[in-house]
């Protein structure tokens, strides 16, 4: 165990140094330069672009830049080019802003597509499995965007709600009550969206998983028993059916930084994604890289997870 | 024993069961499972419409001409005539009504959405072909010859290789395409037969240049871990707001970053396939390396190939217009599906059809592509299948 998890450590440090190296290539080698963003700004005379250039070691070839670049974020001095703000505190801000999307996105989809598959691989082949599956593929064929959208003005028509930004403007002085309320309906919409494509292929992926395992034999033998079917399927199956779950808490990590950008910036909410796109926009090299390099970083950490976790749940796999 | 049957020993060379092609015994599974069948029709119906928008926009004088604008004419409802005396003849549209309405500068939406098919068609369909290609090409190297080892004199070549397409990149490019050149010579003189290691080394120094270093299935696989820790969609977005905007970028970009799962299972679908009775037996009979991968083991792997890039290629028209609507997209004066609901979310309560259109439309088109796919999926997989009695 202890070796495992020596050499998966290794493999994985390994594998970040090659990541560092292959977003700072294909951030530096892509034509244009930073110090050129704006060049009609008064302000960006020669010499303040040759002083941005030396202060931020632009005039060095590739290697020193890279070097100097992960000395400084791993030592935590790395500051935006935007604004000379240090890197890991803007992204811990943001991060803090993203974190309740989070968790509420993935309690939603957690909550809804387990009873979700169960049911219908219960029911296989019958309308409630059918109209699951289409409705399944709907959602992860629908861009977001598009549903962002719908949902806008569905909420706006019937409830008469504001939905976009974290919370409604000159709000301070109202009760707290109202606030937490005001919160929570803008919270509502971003986690919903957040939500639906990980809906669709969860609940899929249990159905799966749980006729799987009701194919097998020793659930032919709880039935042959004359056991009632609820133990046979809640006891027996759904049991082994759920074992690979587990894993997954692992690989919901590196959502926290993937796959919000769209929907932040349709709700105009302060969140990574939002300041990812941000940056992007901004040519803000030191704040993409330290955002990939945190989401590679949480990629690897998730697998590890994982992987630790499928030993502890699964007795069958020894290392 | 029946007589007739020795008398006649041509017959025996036929087949007993009835005989059905493959193609037949396809159609026969995939007719029963009514979505992807849906799926497949609606697909065929895209890719006329597709072809057919392509023909009827383009040229100086398009049939339809999506970038037709006339400003009194904005913002009207779908299925709404024209007002004739406002228009000069050459800006009357050729339905004489607007099918779709029109957007803010008053151009006629059905045409712009006629131009974008071919847009969403070929952005998919350009972007898969690249992301398979390359998993194909390196999920097979890593299947088939996975397990020899890559030589130190091969590294040297690739460093050599690197630097010559490094120096192109930095300006000498005389030194850089010589180096590129002698690099390229140099490896595939040490795969081909003739190369250092396959006879006795003449010289102790030179075998020096034969240590083993890394094995080929280590060095592919590492790799596809390293592009797995990149957060996907953030990576495209990144590469194509870098580049300059154009449409060949993105299906490059789109399709450079999407070959990971591809690899994968073409890896262990080779893996597997290698072990098999069939390949030792070709093997046996002296069959070349090339010809058992792309005769024997090729058309084995390629049915979940196929499944995952129909799903590929509704994913990519996804991530296309997610671009466009970021505003990374295809550049203005070309419509996509993308930019056209990008442009109409501002009169999203004024002209909802901007939004509803072009959004309904990649809803249809992607849905179709996924429920295709995954009727694909059931039928090449014999375990999947549903008993029909």
């Amino acid at each position: 165990m202890v070796a495992f998890i020596g050499r998966s450590l290794v493999q994985k440090i390994v594998t970040l140094f090659f990541v560092s190296v292959v977003s700072f290539l294909i951030i530096h080698i892509a034509p244009g330069e930073p110090s050129q963003v704006d060049p009609l700004n008064p302000k960006f005379t020669p010499e303040m672009v040759e002083r941005f250039r030396q202060a931020f070691h632009l005039d060095q070839p590739l290697h020193v830049q890279y070097a100097y670049f992960y000395r400084d974020l791993l030592s935590g001095r790395t500051v935006s080019w935007k604004d000379s703000q240090p890197v890991l505190r803007k992204i811990w801000e943001r991060f803090l802003n993203s974190l309740p999307l989070f968790i509420v996105g993935t309690l939603i989809t957690w909550t809804i597509s387990f009873p979700v598959g169960i049911h219908s691989a219960i029911f296989r082949g019958g309308a409630y499995d059918r109209s699951a599956t289409f409705i399944s593929y709907v959602l992860i064929s629908v861009p977001g965007f598009f549903f962002a959208y719908i949902l806008i003005i569905f909420v706006v028509n019937q409830f008469h709600v504001p939905v976009i930004g974290m919370e409604t403007f000159g709000m301070g002085d109202s009760s707290w009550l109202f606030r937490v309320n005001d919160r929570l309906w803008h919270m509502l919409l971003p986690s919903i969206l957040g939500a639906t494509g990980g809906i669709a292929v969860l609940s899929r992926y249990v159905r799966s998983q749980m006729l799987e395992v009701e194919g097998q034999d020793f659930v032919r033998t709880a039935r042959a028993k004359g056991l009632p079917w609820e133990r046979v399927h809640y006891h027996h199956a759904l049991r082994n059916a759920l074992l690979p779950f587990v894993t997954m808490f692992g690989l919901i990590l590196p959502g926290l930084i993937g796959g919000s950008v769209i929907i932040e910036s349709i709700f105009s909410w302060p969140g990574l994604g939002r300041m990812a796109y941000e940056a992007i926009l901004a040519r803000d090299y030191p704040l993409i890289l330290t955002i990939n390099f945190i989401a590679a970083v949480l990629v690897l950490i998730g697998t590890l997870v994982s992987d630790l976790l499928y030993v502890i749940v699964d007795p069958r796999i020894r290392l | 024993m029946n007589p007739e049957r020795t008398a006649l020993p041509l017959q025996l060379e036929q087949p007993l069961a009835p005989k059905r092609t493959r193609l037949a015994e396809f159609w026969q599974l995939f007719r029963r499972n009514r979505l992807s069948l849906a799926g497949m029709i609606i697909f065929a119906f895209f890719f006329a419409i597709a072809a057919v928008g392509l023909v009827l926009t383009s040229g100086s004088h398009p049939i339809f001409d999506p970038s037709q604008v006339r400003l009194q004419e904005k913002l009207r409802p779908p299925l709404s005539a024209p007002l004739l005396e406002s228009l000069k003849p050459e800006e009357r549209p050729s339905l004489s009504l607007y099918l779709f309405g029109t957007d803010d500068l008053g151009r006629d939406v059905f045409a712009r959405m006629l131009q974008g098919a071919w847009v969403s068609l070929t952005v998919g369909f350009v972007a898969v072909g690249i992301s398979v290609a390359i998993g194909i090409i390196l999920g097979g190297l890593a299947g088939f010859y996975g397990q020899q080892h890559i030589r130190l004199e091969q590294m040297l070549a690739t460093a050599v290789l690197l630097a010559g397409a490094g120096f192109l990149a930095a300006g000498p490019w005389t030194a850089g395409l010589a180096l590129l050149i002698i690099g390229l010579a140099w490896l595939v003189w040490s795969i081909s037969p003739w190369g250092i290691g396959r006879r006795d080394a003449p010289h102790r120094l030179l075998r020096v240049l034969q240590i083993e270093t890394l094995m080929v299935d280590t060095l592919i696989m590492r790799f596809v871990d390293i592009m797995l820790c990149f957060p996907s969609f953030f990576l495209i977005l990144t590469v194509v707001a870098l580049l300059p905007a154009s449409i060949y970028n993105i299906m490059i970009v789109i399709g450079l970053t999407s070959w990971e799962g591809t690899t994968r299972f073409v890896r262990a679908e080779f893996l597997s396939l290698r072990e098999q009775d069939f390949v030792g037996a070709a093997r046996a009979l002296g069959v070349g390396n090339l010809r058992i991968i792309f005769r024997h083991m090729m058309p084995n792997a390629i049915a979940p190939v196929l499944v995952s890039a129909t799903i590929g290629i509704a994913s990519a028209i996804l991530t296309e217009a997610g671009l466009s609507f970021l505003g990374f997209g295809v550049p203005p004066p070309h419509a996509t599906w993308g930019n056209i609901l990008s442009d109409g979310k501002r009169f999203i309560f004024d002209a909802p059809w901007l939004t509803f259109i072009p959004g309904v439309a990649i809803l249809i088109v992607v849905l179709s592509f996924n429920l295709f796919g995954e009727g694909l999926r059931d039928i090449l997989n014999p375990k999947l299948r549903e008993r029909h009695s």
